[in-house]
């Protein structure tokens, strides 16, 4: 049972860690999409739609990734944790369908229109279409995080006929953490899609340094992620404090904060020792602590003590802390200094570029730390408070979680690796603008339909 | 008689039936590739391209509507079908990627793509058949049920053909609308021998089946559907076969539609076959039914939100008609 639900956590957390990179990148992406593609519809620089048809492309490939994963995840649902939909279903499975029916179909079927139909429909057609796979992907953020959030901070729900039921959907939806998350997740999406977008068009940049459209590209993703570097890290603090609020224990867990004191102080760095309850090699800072979580330096933070053994283990929620904060921390430092150095147009100088090439995927590191310091913090609730995680888990045998676990990894680690060498080729054969149907593109986007380039 | 969960049992039936019909032909096209050269590929390619991604949420919207409206259901079955359904996710997702990493690559990379475009929609068809026939036998262990479950899913396999094959009739011209047609008549000869195979042995490994068919007067009026899939395989076989006759390609969407027909009638079939069971034998929709409010809610959304999606893929449809062409994205 203990290896069951270890291999069925295990197998969980690597799909879903999986997925949640591709729609990171795809919710916002989406939203640069309609935005070239409007720049497109107002100057009719050719540039721009080379620009749009190359991001139309990566934007494809990382939608496919995310829906296949997708598909997976919406099955593990069932394969591994068959109580989870038993127990709290009636409010889980209504905002699951809803995700699915309001958002799914919508993506899907406009994303078609968006890559295919650009010559078959009228301009404003293609342009709404566009902007309603923007709309469908950001739905589909806002029915999962309501329901994730509930798993953190349920509200509105009561036990009836032998399971939990939705007494106010509203109070469900709109639950305490529900705003912060959402802003936060968005956010998040908007910083990933912008260093995707500016390190890509930079890679291209080191290889081809006049090309128009990568320029305008490379600007435009370093404009996005310097404002909205700033908004996240006040967006963070106050989901840091609305975390403390509701969950403490996930807090005196990331801070390492054993013991319940006034003034605790900000651990810099430690290692944690789970077995002896205290921190090895660490470096503090007095009161620290206490001003950041409470505003106060003198305030009392409450620490792992005063929750008894309903803990979360300490060392993931530690370093994936840092780890998410310190790229926050080289995002600001990257993207205003990449504004400031690109202002009126300036190129960029190559050091520069080698940074932006370098950050490429800062976003789905910062991300998944994140969701691990969330997600493992929650822990060892499913849904806090509500039903332990240990109580949600089905009989599916270790030896059969064993053999699937297996073949999932290798499935993803290939498909990633494929995914990223096609990435940083596309990205680096650039959008060969001023000819959108040169005799290169043909041959690379149209199959075998011409002959093969020489 | 409590209705909702009849309702949802009937939403989730419709958002299967949807998902074999329209998935099945892009599966189809997948497993039909190492019968094209590269020019033609890149064709069939290009008339699922715009399709494949929306055919597939309709499979996440049945195990949705699972998830949610039968809750207790879904530990029995998703459980008990657990290896298959797992290979079945690999070979969708290898399918799903391999289609958009295809069109990125030249050369032996292409050919690996290609290859595992094949592979993905063979292994999923194929495993989707097999969780059929696990299901049909209410996941009776022994080896005749399994044998019974492979014999299903090499069925599905020659079902998706059809439908891939019929697809490409409608979607294509010329040489490849020829081949597509021989595909569908031996695709055609392959499902024969399944549904005929699996309707025989259907009242043999299941009681609860053979009661319901085996029941005077109404076995008559039962005969109707079988009666009506062989009309509807007569008028396939012929239809394609004056097409290839004449080389000419009107009305082309005749063999799609038997195509269709036959899967619609089979569904029937089954569903009258399992209805009211959600496991046969073992769960009923309404002992596997979730909380009425859930159920309330749900239907809310359902009846507000289902016009508008078969509204937008009817658009999708009406923008891409007509025949497909090799590139893409231009």
């Amino acid at each position: 049972m203990e290896d069951a639900l270890f291999l069925a956590r295990t197998q969980f957390g690597i799909n879903i860690g999986f997925h949640i990179l591709f729609p990171t990148l795809t919710i916002a992406l989406a939203w640069f999409l309609l935005g070239f593609r409007v720049m497109y519809e107002r100057t009719r620089d050719p540039a721009w739609l080379a620009t749009f048809k190359l991001w139309t492309k990566v934007f494809a490939l990382s939608f496919a990734m995310g829906v296949v994963s997708g598909v997976v995840m919406s099955f593990q649902f069932g394969t591994n944790w068959p109580r989870y939909m038993t127990t709290v279903g009636a409010i889980a499975g209504p905002l699951l369908a809803y995700e699915i029916l309001t958002a799914f179909f919508l993506e899907a079927t406009f994303l078609g229109v968006m890559l295919f139909g650009m010559n078959r429909v009228p301009d404003w057609l293609h342009i709404a279409a566009t902007a309603l796979v923007a709309v469908g992907t950001t739905l589909s953020a806002f029915w999962i995080l309501a329901l994730n959030s509930w798993m953190h901070t349920p509200v509105g729900h009561i036990f009836q006929d032998g399971q939990w039921i939705a007494q106010d959907w509203l109070t469900v939806i709109f639950n305490p953490s529900f705003p912060f998350r959402l802003t936060h997740m968005l956010i998040a999406s908007g910083l990933t899609a912008a260093f995707v977008v500016t390190g890509l068009s930079a890679w291209r940049l080191l290889r081809a340094p006049g090309d128009e459209g990568a320029g305008k590209t490379m600007r435009a993703g370093v404009r996005v992620a310097a404002v909205l570097i700033p908004i996240q890290i006040v967006v963070g603090d106050l989901h840091g404090l609305n975390t403390l609020e509701h969950q403490p224990q996930k807090i005196a867990a990331l801070e390492a904060l054993w013991h319940t004191e006034r003034g605790a102080p900000l651990v810099l760095f430690a290692i944690p020792n789970e077995e002896r309850k205290r921190n090895d090699w660490s470096i503090e800072i007095p009161y620290a602590g206490s001003l950041i979580l409470a505003h106060d330096a003198n305030a009392e933070i409450k620490g792992l003590d005063a929750f008894g053994a309903d803990i979360p283990p300490v060392k993931p929620l530690f370093f994936g802390f840092r780890v998410m904060v310190g790229i926050g921390m080289l995002m600001l430092l990257v993207s205003w200094w990449g504004w400031w150095a690109t202002r009126r147009r300036a190129p960029a100088p190559r050091w520069l570029l080698w940074v932006f090439a370098g950050m490429t995927f800062s976003g789905w590191i910062a991300t998944l730390a994140g969701w691990i310091v969330t997600e493992v913090g929650r822990q060892p609730w499913l849904v806090h408070g509500v039903l332990r995680t240990a109580d949600a888990v089905g009989d599916v045998s270790a030896a059969k979680l064993g053999a699937s676990l297996t073949g999932y990894i290798l499935t993803y680690a290939a498909m990633l690796i494929a995914y990223l060498v096609v990435l940083t080729h596309m990205a680096g054969k650039g959008a060969s603008n001023h000819a959108p149907s040169s005799h290169a593109a043909t041959v690379e986007l149209a199959g075998g339909a011409a002959p093969k380039a020489g | 008689m409590d209705l909702l969960p009849v309702v949802f049992m009937a939403l989730m039936g419709l958002s299967v039936l949807l998902y074999v019909v329209l998935d099945g032909y892009d599966l189809g096209v997948g497993m039909l590739m190492p019968g094209a050269d590269e020019r033609e590929q890149s064709v069939m390619v290009a008339s699922i391209g715009p399709f494949w991604d929306a055919n597939e949420t309709w499979l996440v919207l049945g195990i949705g509507l699972l998830l949610s409206a039968f809750p207790v259901a879904v530990g029995v079955v998703l459980q008990a079908l657990y290896l298959p359904v797992v290979a079945m996710l690999v070979g969708l997702m290898l399918r799903g990627v391999a289609f958009e990493f295809r069109m990125k690559a030249l050369g032996w990379h292409r050919e690996l793509w290609n290859w595992l475009f094949w592979a993905g929609s063979f292994l999923a068809s194929f495993c989707q058949g097999v969780m059929l026939g696990r299901y049909i036998t209410g996941f009776e262990p022994g080896p005749g049920y399994w044998l019974f479950a492979l014999v299903v899913g090499a069925s599905v396999c020659g079902g998706y053909v059809l439908l891939g094959a019929t697809w490409l009739v409608l979607k294509t011209e010329g040489e490849l609308q020829q081949k597509a047609l021989a595909w569908s008549r031996w695709g055609l000869l392959w499902v024969a021998l399944g549904v005929a195979l699996v309707s025989l042995a259907t009242p043999l490994v299941s009681e609860t089946v053979r009661d319901k068919w085996f029941d005077f007067p109404r076995t008559l009026w039962l005969m109707l559907l079988p009666a009506a899939t062989l009309a509807a395989g007569a008028w396939l076989w012929r239809v394609t076969g004056a097409m290839r006759r004449s080389r000419a390609s009107h009305r082309d969407w005749r063999p799609f539609a038997a195509a269709a027909a036959i899967f619609v009638l089979a569904f029937a079939g089954l569903a009258y076959s399992l209805f009211p069971y959600v496991v046969i034998d073992r769960l009923t929709i309404w002992e596997a039914a979730a909380h009425p409010s859930a159920l309330k809610v749900l239907l809310v959304g359902a009846v507000i939100v289902l016009p508008f999606i078969l509204l937008y893929t009817l658009l999708s449809y009406r923008i891409f008609r007509g025949k497909a062409r090799a590139g893409l994205y231009d």
